[in-house]
């Protein structure tokens, strides 16, 4: 079963429910739990640093995307490729084509409609992928290098790596990047299910109807946990009640949540009160038809 | 000298658009010929990516020596102009393209 933990608004606890969901599901049957937030991923932080059983490294492999890359000697100037690109990852300058690899969304138009073949694609590095398995926590994360502007490509060949590396039964949580954008919905495009986590603060207000509208039009099955309950007001819940949205969990404002969370460590261990609400987010997904949790 | 301004609008007394890339005009100036044109780019409003490299790319069609503009091109459209070899001066972002002309012809870009 696949699992994506997204949010609108940044910053509002995803990396928190997807590593604390991750490990305390892990105590009693095999999980891995995959950080796609390629950008920035930080669920390793966590996994690392909770380290009671030894960690070892599975693989660690680099990434690569597909950019075009320019034979001098073969161009006419046509131009064809400069038209074709919509990304403007090919600028002719007279007698020069200029590649901008950041830019480039591997998409091939410019290297096969080059009448003269004078744009072969090759391959580029874009990122790493590492896992590691610590006790029956599988983790993945995948990191994009420094100056690559494109999250997508690397999202996806890292869903292709948990396809091939474990079972359709296998629990997969999938630590989403923020927002709505492109790169979201390439890390909760195949979820079974999809968690939003917000804030109950007009921000976090805001970008969870973003998120929401962005789950409906992907026609996922998804429900709302409400992190830091207690601060702002109740517009998230009663929006919840009123649109019919699962509302899963409510994770309390809590100073030792916080506190355990900056120094790299998982909270339900500590305060009880976070086992209680996972318990409540696992027993919600065991109800769920084809394939919930076992 | 063909000098460029980055506008918000067609004539001496618009204001400067202070972008490279997503600039609403460019002002190209022929000291030579005392001759002013103007280039609507306002479509590159509708680029998610890349404004800067198509931008310097129709820059570099009206082969300038100059180019006078605001905050400055950023990364990807500097590589592009270098290959142009226009000189770039920053600073006019607040000034009028005629301001920005006065203060070029004073040195003071």
């Amino acid at each position: 079963m696949k699992i994506a933990i997204a949010s609108g608004k940044g910053g509002t606890g995803k990396t928190t429910l997807s590593t604390n969901l991750a490990s305390y599901l892990a105590e009693k049957q095999d999980v891995v739990l995959i950080d796609l937030d390629v950008e920035e991923p930080n669920s390793g932080l966590f996994i690392h640093n909770d380290g009671v059983v030894q960690s070892h490294p599975v693989t660690i492999e680099d990434k690569f995307k597909m950019v075009p890359e320019w034979i001098e000697d073969k161009c006419t100037f046509c131009g064809i490729c400069q038209k074709v690109c919509n990304f403007h990852a090919v600028i002719q300058l007279g007698k020069m084509i200029m590649v901008f690899p950041e830019l480039c969304h591997g998409c091939y138009a410019c290297s096969e409609l080059c009448p003269t073949d004078a744009l072969p694609m090759i391959p580029k590095k874009m990122g790493e992928l590492k896992h590691i398995k610590t006790g029956q926590l599988n983790f993945v994360e995948s990191r994009l290098l420094i100056g690559e502007e494109q999250a997508v490509p690397l999202i996806s060949q890292t869903h292709k790596y948990i396809d091939e590396h474990f079972d359709a039964e296998t629990i997969k949580i999938f630590d989403s990047p923020p927002g709505t954008s492109c790169p979201v919905i390439e890390a909760t495009k195949d979820a079974d299910f999809v968690i939003l986590i917000t804030e109950p603060t007009p921000f976090g207000f805001h970008d969870l109807k973003l998120a929401v509208e962005t789950m409906k039009e992907l026609k996922k099955k998804f429900g709302v946990v409400v992190n830091r309950y207690g601060i702002g007001n109740d517009d998230v819940v009663d929006y919840c009640e009123k649109e019919n949205v699962p509302l899963l969990a409510k994770v309390p404002n809590d100073r030792r949540i916080t506190e355990l969370y900056s120094k790299g460590k998982l909270v339900y261990k500590e305060v009880p009160e976070m086992g209680k609400e996972l318990d409540k987010i696992i027993a919600y997904l065991s109800t769920l038809k084809d394939g919930g949790l076992a | 000298m063909r000098i460029v301004f980055t506008t918000k609008g067609t004539s001496w007394e618009s204001a400067m658009d202070p972008r490279f890339g997503r600039t609403e005009y460019f002002l190209i100036y022929d000291e030579g010929k005392d001759k002013l044109l103007h280039y609507d780019n306002r479509d590159s409003a509708n680029d998610a990516h890349g404004a800067g490299p198509k931008t310097a790319q129709k820059l570099f069609e009206f082969s300038p020596d100059i180019l006078i503009t605001g905050n400055g091109p950023g990364g990807n459209a500097t590589t592009v102009l270098e290959k142009t070899g226009v000189i770039i001066l920053v600073g006019a972002g607040d000034m009028t393209a005629k301001e920005a002309y006065n203060a070029y012809k004073n040195g003071e870009l």
